[in-house]
């Protein structure tokens, strides 16, 4: 039975939390025809600022399995104010947790002109997943990114793939 | 084109339609019996202003085709299909129209 | 045909975009709302040449629905939970007329209390109005559906209106990988529509008129034996599907591992999903179940259901439904055709995921358990130790 590699980001509305979900899967899922994602956000009324989750679920088979992630391979934590003691319970055992950091806002802006920072942390953890390269996040944005917005973030994605260790 | 009286009144299971959809333009009986009152025509009062016909809802006042359009009294009362509305009375401007009590 | 990465909402609008719709009319309601926002944009765009009207309620949505039917064009509309109760009056003005609307329903709890999560309580609660319904496990089928409803509900042996249901959020609103096919293969599957059904100023009709006791059943006999013809006409249909799309559809049921299956759990939409990655891990341990997934619910697929639990001993119904005083209703239905097939096995009933609750693969696995183990108790609320 294939693994299911499990993914809780977590932000505020606003901050692009779901949007990265959705390019994760999107990235992985059209990349091969044996790539299947899901991607889906925490339901709900939503605002800006209220804190929200989102889940990228990624497998080499058919992903059946539509219940919410209790447990994740990674969590992704695009601000630092949800970074609190109920986090550690999201994560497996072995899981990684990525904190946007100071190092990762300053690309941000400085690529984006803003400190939207959910691609930078999006192309970081594909550093992480050995499923994942430069080129298939791209293929990610030119699949769910509005076109104005594409190459900016196109750029922002391949300085993280250069400069991971940097940013971690 | 005006409607006429059908003869078969219901349908059986042969031939009841797929749908509550039928062909148009029939009645399956008269309904004059609903009258309280009718309008009566005074044809030489009658301009053949048509008024009458335009504004029957039921299309139970019709043109007279074998006379002159337009000329006195120039329209026909059918009294199977009247009901004693009297729009047309109401709508009739010289008052050639009057609603007596329907004979009982 | 094109390889995309949609929810389930943006599927079947894509669905309903390739099935050419003349009119759509359409009032907005959690988790349904994309699919008519994405309707509106299309039209706005020109990519859809469709009439959108704006209304100003689920009634009115489907009564404009109806009329504009009446003229004999294709029609849309779209809602969910006290949105279609909302227009439940006109469900069956839609049906009696005879008039192939099809309808999305985004599977949503119905108040009280207020939830805007996925359960399957509106549409299921609606089985009797003379609505083919069909449910929806992923967004491919979503959109596969949308052009399936109309050349089976416009088929002249039907004619009659379609639901397609979808669970909310976990459907809707789930994003997974999709093959949009080409315009020009969708009008290879899906023709015109034509009707007699409809005014004509050449031959005019009265549509809509009352029929008393002398007649009245006589309508609704041919109602039921219109919704039957749905038998014939989907197989034929997915055929047809087959060749031009590539994709085979199973028919009214879609049977996994149900072949030597001693315990097998009958569900319908996303969840069934689930059950068959539990079904999998349990059959590698040796143990024979299946999962029989009810893909549409009217016309009630007794005879294939009867047929895929030729081998079972113990059966669960997992719905996400309660009819209050009773059981589910998809249960009610299940247990009509095995005592009318007098089939020997014991039939249980799983109420689970009501107002949008997870269904997990442990829940799955309790349901399994208690299939072999037996229950002096038919009916189960998952996770409430009742």
């Amino acid at each position: 039975m294939a693994t299911t590699q499990k993914i809780i980001w977590l932000g505020r509305g606003g901050q692009g939390a779901f949007s990265a979900a959705k390019l994760l899967g999107a990235a992985y899922a059209l990349g091969a025809p044996d790539h299947h994602a899901l991607a889906f956000p925490s339901f709900g009324p939503e605002r800006r600022g209220a804190p929200v989750r989102a889940y990228t679920k990624l497998s080499d088979a058919p992903i059946n399995d539509r219940s919410s992630i209790v447990q994740a391979d990674f969590v992704v934590c695009l601000d630092e104010t949800l970074n609190d003691a109920g986090v550690a319970d999201l994560l497996k055992p072995e899981g990684e947790f990525l904190l946007v950091n100071e190092r990762i806002t300053d690309l941000a802006r400085e690529v984006l002109g803003r400190e939207i920072v959910n691609t930078a942390l999006l192309a970081l953890l594909a550093t992480r997943l050995t499923s994942l390269d430069c080129s298939d996040l791209e293929r990610g944005i030119e699949a769910t990114m509005n076109e104005r917005i594409r190459p900016k973030n196109i750029e922002l994605v391949r300085r993280v793939f250069a400069q991971k260790d940097e940013l971690l | 084109m005006k409607p006429y009286i059908r003869e078969q009144k219901t349908f059986d299971q042969e031939t009841c339609p797929q749908f509550p959809t039928f062909e148009a333009g029939y009645l399956v009986g008269g309904n004059g019996d609903w009258r309280s009152y009718r309008p009566v025509l005074d044809t030489e009062a009658c301009v053949g202003c048509l008024n009458c016909y335009l504004y029957c809802p039921d299309g139970a006042i019709a043109p007279d085709e074998a006379a002159e359009v337009g000329s006195r009294g120039a329209v026909l009362i059918d009294y199977d299909f009247c009901k004693g509305c009297g729009i047309c009375a109401k709508q009739c401007k010289v008052g050639a129209l009057t609603m007596e009590e329907e004979p009982r | 045909m094109s390889t995309e990465f949609l929810s389930g909402d943006e599927a079947f609008a894509e669905g309903v975009r390739l099935a050419r719709p003349d009119v759509i009319s359409a009032y907005p309601i959690t988790p349904q709302t994309v699919v008519v926002e994405r309707l509106s944009e299309m039209v706005a765009d020109g990519s859809l040449d469709a009439t959108y009207l704006h209304v100003e309620s689920e009634h009115s949505a489907l009564s404009a629905a109806i009329g504009a039917s009446t003229t004999g064009v294709r029609t849309f509309t779209a809602t969910s939970s006290q949105g279609l109760l909302y227009m439940a009056e006109g469900l069956t003005y839609a049906s009696g007329g005879g008039f192939p609307i099809v309808m999305m329903n985004a599977n949503r709890s119905t108040a009280l209390p207020w939830n805007i999560y996925g359960d399957q309580r509106d549409a299921l609660s609606l089985l009797d109005h003379g609505w083919i319904q069909a449910y929806a496990v992923d967004a491919q089928e979503a959109l596969d559906l949308a052009l399936m409803a109309y050349r089976i509900a416009e088929d002249e042996r039907v004619m009659t209106p379609f639901m397609v249901n979808l669970d909310g959020f976990a459907l809707t609103h789930t994003y997974e990988t999709v093959e949009v096919p080409t315009q020009e293969d969708a009008d290879r599957f899906l023709p015109p529509y034509q009707t007699t059904n409809r005014f004509d100023l050449e031959h005019p009709v009265s549509i809509g008129f009352s029929a008393g006791p002398d007649t009245n059943d006589i309508f609704k006999y041919r109602e039921h034996e219109r919704m039957m013809q749905v038998f014939d006409v989907l197989p034929q249909a997915e055929e047809e599907f087959a060749e031009v799309f590539g994709r085979r559809y199973p028919g009214v049921v879609d049977p996994y591992r149900c072949d030597d299956a001693e315990f097998v759990i009958i569900t319908l939409g996303t969840v069934a999903g689930l059950v068959h990655d539990v079904v999998d891990r349990l059959r590698e341990a040796g143990t024979k179940v299946g999962c029989l997934r009810l893909r549409y619910l009217r016309p009630f697929p007794t005879e294939a259901l009867v047929e895929a639990l030729d081998d079972a001993k113990a059966v669960a119904v997992l719905e996400k439904d309660i009819s209050f005083g009773h059981t589910g209703t998809v249960f009610a239905d299940v247990s009509t055709a095995l005592q009318g097939a007098h089939l020997d096995l014991e039939a249980y009933n799983f109420i689970g995921g009501l107002g949008g609750r997870d269904i997990n693969a442990a829940d799955i696995e309790t349901i399994f358990t208690t299939l072999q183990r037996g229950d002096t108790d038919t009916l189960h609320f998952l996770g409430m130790g009742a």
